[in-house]
């Protein structure tokens, strides 16, 4: 069965017909092209999918996109805008935070929603923030480092 | 970033890091293509039986599924290091992960769907699911041909056990239980196959081994090797699962065959867990013994490998058992034997470290035994026996450069640091963030330890083919960008930004104006592969050549346009120069234009071709210098065991690796914390539970990789050897981060509570049970 939904992604209004069993993963990636939100499990374990779904981080893969209606969903390619990159991601990269990279959407998404909601996060805040985000390249000691140089920054 | 030798041990962000961040990156799940179908797999519903019908029929008529594929399909030809594998199984499924059926459809729900619609009629035939079972007499054969079931055996001595014995004060004992291990790369397994127009095949691939592929493949597929192009997509991840050929990437090609389309098979993370090789169990039985100075005597250590229904390159991880046990710490009298044997298990392969985590353990938790029954310290103990600089082990490994001894003083060093600053500060605050640990008594039932563990690894290529060699090409255009084209491939651990580097450190220019090409089997020259740490050094060197005699052309025009000699010049600054009077100088774009642009005018491009001076190990005796260097390092892991529960909070790990020289400090730091996660979890958590063939954990939810609120804190130390034959001196890094951390925390444990676990992980469970039974044993 399909159905109609209108949801916005990074700032632009889609109109989907989609089927209603189809995740807003899915829909990111093949309707949308927005291959940059990853996925990793499928099953909410693993945190590559992360986007902001009005404003709050949540695994793609576990939304059913029908369930998005009138939402507000930001991805990774919706925070680097005309080529420069977001604090964060600039964080990333200049702290060697970075291997293979296919966990590093979802780290993003979370540590921006993170420090949106608390600026000054402790090394434990950073910590059980991007818990829900697997990473199997750099033992999380970079990425911790990064998220922290922001606080540092605020 | 312009000063001589600035670039060499300069903390370089990733080349394509910003590409990776914002989501640019084009991994293999990312590639579209027009017309692309999706290909499925259908697995055996049996660990071991005769495939009697397979009836397709019901499948292929579901809308949206343009073709179903089965044995038919297959070549006809046997693939793998064994010989003993093919595309879709036709008459014996060996294990519960064989390929049966493949499905072609317009999206992958249609293909699953169709996956559900295939009969297959079985016949259950005996299965075997243990190497002690398996060489049973009057055990199944998994591969009737071969005669057996013991696919391989390794022996492998020196010295005279018998002398060792006699020499030995002291002697310990113990049998190990190694458990399965996932790569767990955070993308799962993905290629995308593509026959052109004149039937030339290019394949989207996360291989770590491209041009082996291509011949691997063109076995497989019964096709000729120059008809097969690969093209690397960004990678997700390898840590040793792209090492090999498996069954889904001559499948994907006969599908894509089959459909005129290209074709994308993509793995479940369920499929991932199920389906690719994994680390092989292993149970070992280990006697060592040291005299009564504390000098090592002996080590004999006699291992069962289960390397599941098809033989991969699990098969030959003994090579990296007898590295270990018979050269780390100076050992005169080894003797080592490993039976691996055929199950209807999963297939098992390479995972970082290569048998090293395995066999580190093991000599590890002997040498802490050791320095036990002596009474000795045991850092001391192991600087006693630590390999030197500049000696040949009985084994034959020529070590050049070690700073084993500097990695050793560096993490005990960092142990008495932390013992004096109480220990239960941030640091410790910060393990496992609160979530466990006894509910009464508050700490008292808390028990604080701390253990040592060393680590060899390979650290100048491993030559396991015929070539250990790379290629590389270097090219200055006329705007005085540089382009680098290498065979090795990049897998996340940084090699672009290591030989972007070197490249522009030899031609004195700024990083940002070197590219790194490293994509295409078209394109880039030869390399054996992305394995056993080799790449800073091969491909390195390689790199290093071909940036030399580029910039050798270079000095040449120079030479004659300064109206100097070309020894006398230098790169430098985007500027050649002459050395002496540095106020004579060219750009160096503009020597380039003026070699182009004139009468019998050149181009500068450079190549460079490594293969390290070394040796294929001795069929027979196991024995030869296969690297060109060797890389060392020392960890201490400070724990803290709750009595109450078993639970095992490791506080803080200490990690010193000996890498000649850090051309990158950030991403040799980046491998060691990296390493440090894997080790973590095959001390503690890691364990892919197999029962009667079965994956029964085929999820991150029940298969635990350490979280960022897990991990204790990393403390990397960097000791610089200057290794004579690396590219500025640098050795590899790529795997010793997590090989001796299992020994390390092990050690720790029984320096908490006097216990030896001797079997991975160290789950609470067992834990418990061992300081139970500890008890028991010392209150009748």
């Amino acid at each position: 069965m399909k159905t109609l939904v209108s949801l916005t992604v990074n700032g632009v209004a889609h109109e989907l017909y989609v089927d209603t069993r189809r995740s807003l993963l899915d829909v990111l990636r093949s309707d949308l092209g927005l291959t940059g939100t990853h996925r990793g499990c499928d099953s909410g374990d693993c945190g590559a999918c992360t986007v902001l779904r009005n404003g709050l981080p949540v695994t793609a893969c576990l939304a059913l996109a029908a369930d998005c209606g009138g939402d507000e969903v930001l991805t990774i390619e919706g925070l680097a805008v005309g080529g420069s990159l977001d604090p964060v991601q600039q964080a990333l990269v200049e702290k060697g935070a970075i291997q293979c990279g296919f966990c590093t959407p979802g780290v993003v998404m979370n540590a921006v929603a993170l420090l949106r909601e608390n600026p000054r996060p402790s090394e434990l805040e950073v910590r059980q923030a991007l818990a829900g985000n697997l990473c199997r390249c750099t033992g999380y000691v970079k990425i911790v480092e990064a998220v922290l140089s922001l606080q540092e920054a605020a | 970033m312009n000063q001589r030798g600035s670039l060499i041990g300069a903390r370089v962000p990733k080349r394509d890091a910003p590409q990776k961040a914002s989501g640019r990156a084009v991994y293999g799940h990312d590639v579209r293509l027009p017309g692309m179908l999706h290909g499925r797999i259908l697995y055996s519903k049996h660990p071991h039986a005769r495939v009697l019908a397979v009836d397709t029929s019901r499948a292929e008529r579901l809308p949206g599924v343009k073709w179903v594929l089965t044995s038919a399909d297959n070549p006809g030809t046997r693939f793998g290091y064994g010989k003993d594998n093919i595309p879709f199984k036709g008459e014996v499924v060996r294990s519960l992960r064989d390929e049966v059926a493949g499905v072609v459809a317009i999206d992958e729900d249609a293909a699953e769907e169709a996956l559900e619609l295939i009969r297959v009629e079985y016949e259950p035939l005996p299965p075997v699911f243990s190497a002690q079972a398996a060489l049973a007499e009057g055990a199944p054969l998994l591969h009737p041909e071969h005669g057996s079931n013991l696919f391989q055996g390794f022996h492998y001595e020196h010295g005279d056990l018998g002398r060792g014995e006699s020499d030995s004060a002291v002697v310990v004992e113990n049998q190990f239980r190694l458990p399965y291990v996932s790569h767990a790369c955070m993308e799962t397994s993905v290629i995308v196959a593509n026959f052109e127009p004149g039937g030339r095949l290019t394949l989207w691939s996360t291989t770590q081994i491209p041009f082996l592929l291509q011949r691997d493949l063109a076995e497989a597929l019964d096709m000729d090797g120059r008809d097969i192009r690969i093209l690397q997509t960004a990678i997700g991840g390898a840590f040793g699962r792209g090492l090999d050929i498996y069954p889904f990437e001559p499948i994907a090609a006969l599908m894509a065959r089959k459909a005129g389309a290209p074709v994308r098979l993509s793995f479940s993370r369920r499929e991932e867990f199920q389906a690719t090789p994994v680390r092989q169990p292993a149970e070992v039985v280990l006697r060592a013994g040291a005299d009564k100075h504390g000098r090592l005597t002996f080590r004999d250590v006699s291992a069962l490998l289960d390397i599941g229904a098809y033989v991969s390159w699990g098969t030959v991880t003994p090579l990296v058992f007898i590295e270990t046990t018979a050269s780390l710490y100076q050992v005169p009298h080894v003797r080592f034997q490993a039976d691996c044997v055929y199950t209807n298990n999963p297939i098992t392969g390479a995972v970082r470290g290569y048998g090293n985590p395995q066999s580190t353990f093991y000599v590890e938790t002997a040498m802490d035994r050791l320095a036990e029954a002596l009474g000795m310290d045991p850092v001391e103990f192991r600087l006693l026996n630590a390999n030197q600089p500049n000696t040949v082990t009985p084994q034959g490994l020529v070590i050049t450069s070690c700073g084993l001894k500097e990695c050793l003083e560096a993490v005990a060093a960092a142990a008495d640091q932390g013992s004096a600053a109480g220990g239960q500060g941030a640091d410790a605050a910060l393990g496992w963030a609160g979530a466990v640990g006894s509910t009464r008594g508050g700490d008292t039932t808390r028990r604080r330890g701390i253990g040592f563990a060393s680590t060899l690894n390979v650290g100048g290529g491993a030559r396991i083919y015929r070539s250990d060699g790379c290629g590389a090409i270097v090219k200055v255009d006329d705007f005085g960008h540089v382009c680098l084209v290498t065979g090795s491939t990049e897998i996340g651990q940084g090699s672009e930004t290591v030989l972007a580097q070197i490249v522009a450190e030899t031609l004195g220019v700024d990083i940002a104006a070197v590219s790194v090409e490293n994509s295409d089997t078209d394109t880039k020259p030869w390399d054996v592969g992305v394995h056993a740490s080799r790449t800073t050094f091969i491909a390195g060197n390689a790199a290093h050549l071909a940036a030399l005699e580029a910039r050798a052309k270079i000095f040449e025009t120079a030479a004659e346009l300064l109206q100097t000699d070309p020894e006398q010049l230098e790169a430098h600054a985007g500027q050649v120069r002459v050395k002496r009077d540095p106020s004579r100088a060219m750009p160096l774009d503009q020597v380039v234009r003026r070699r182009h642009f004139r009468e019998g005018g050149q181009m500068v491009i450079g190549e460079g071709w490594y293969d390290p001076p070394t040796k294929l190990v001795d069929k027979a005796t196991y024995k030869g210098n296969i690297s060109a260097a060797y890389g060392f390092g020392a960890q201490m892991a400070d724990v803290e065991v709750d009595v109450d529960t078993g639970v095992v909070r490791v506080l803080r790990l200490v990690c010193a690796n000996d890498v000649g020289r850090a051309i990158n400090p950030m991403a040799v730091e980046g491998q060691i914390e990296g390493g440090a996660q894997m080790g973590l979890g095959y001390a503690l958590t890691e364990e892919l539970l197999v029962s009667q063939g079965r994956v029964l954990n085929p999820d991150f939810l029940d298969y635990r990789l350490f979280t960022a609120a897990d991990m204790p804190r990393i403390q990397t130390i960097i000791v610089e050897s200057e290794d004579p034959g690396g590219p500025f001196g640098a050795k590899g890094v790529g795997e010793m981060g997590g090989t001796p951390t299992a020994a390390a925390i092990a050690n720790a444990v029984f320096d908490a509570v006097g216990v030896r676990i001797t079997e991975l992980p160290m789950t609470p469970e067992r834990v418990l049970a061992a300081i139970e039974a500890g008890e028991r044993r010392t209150r009748p």
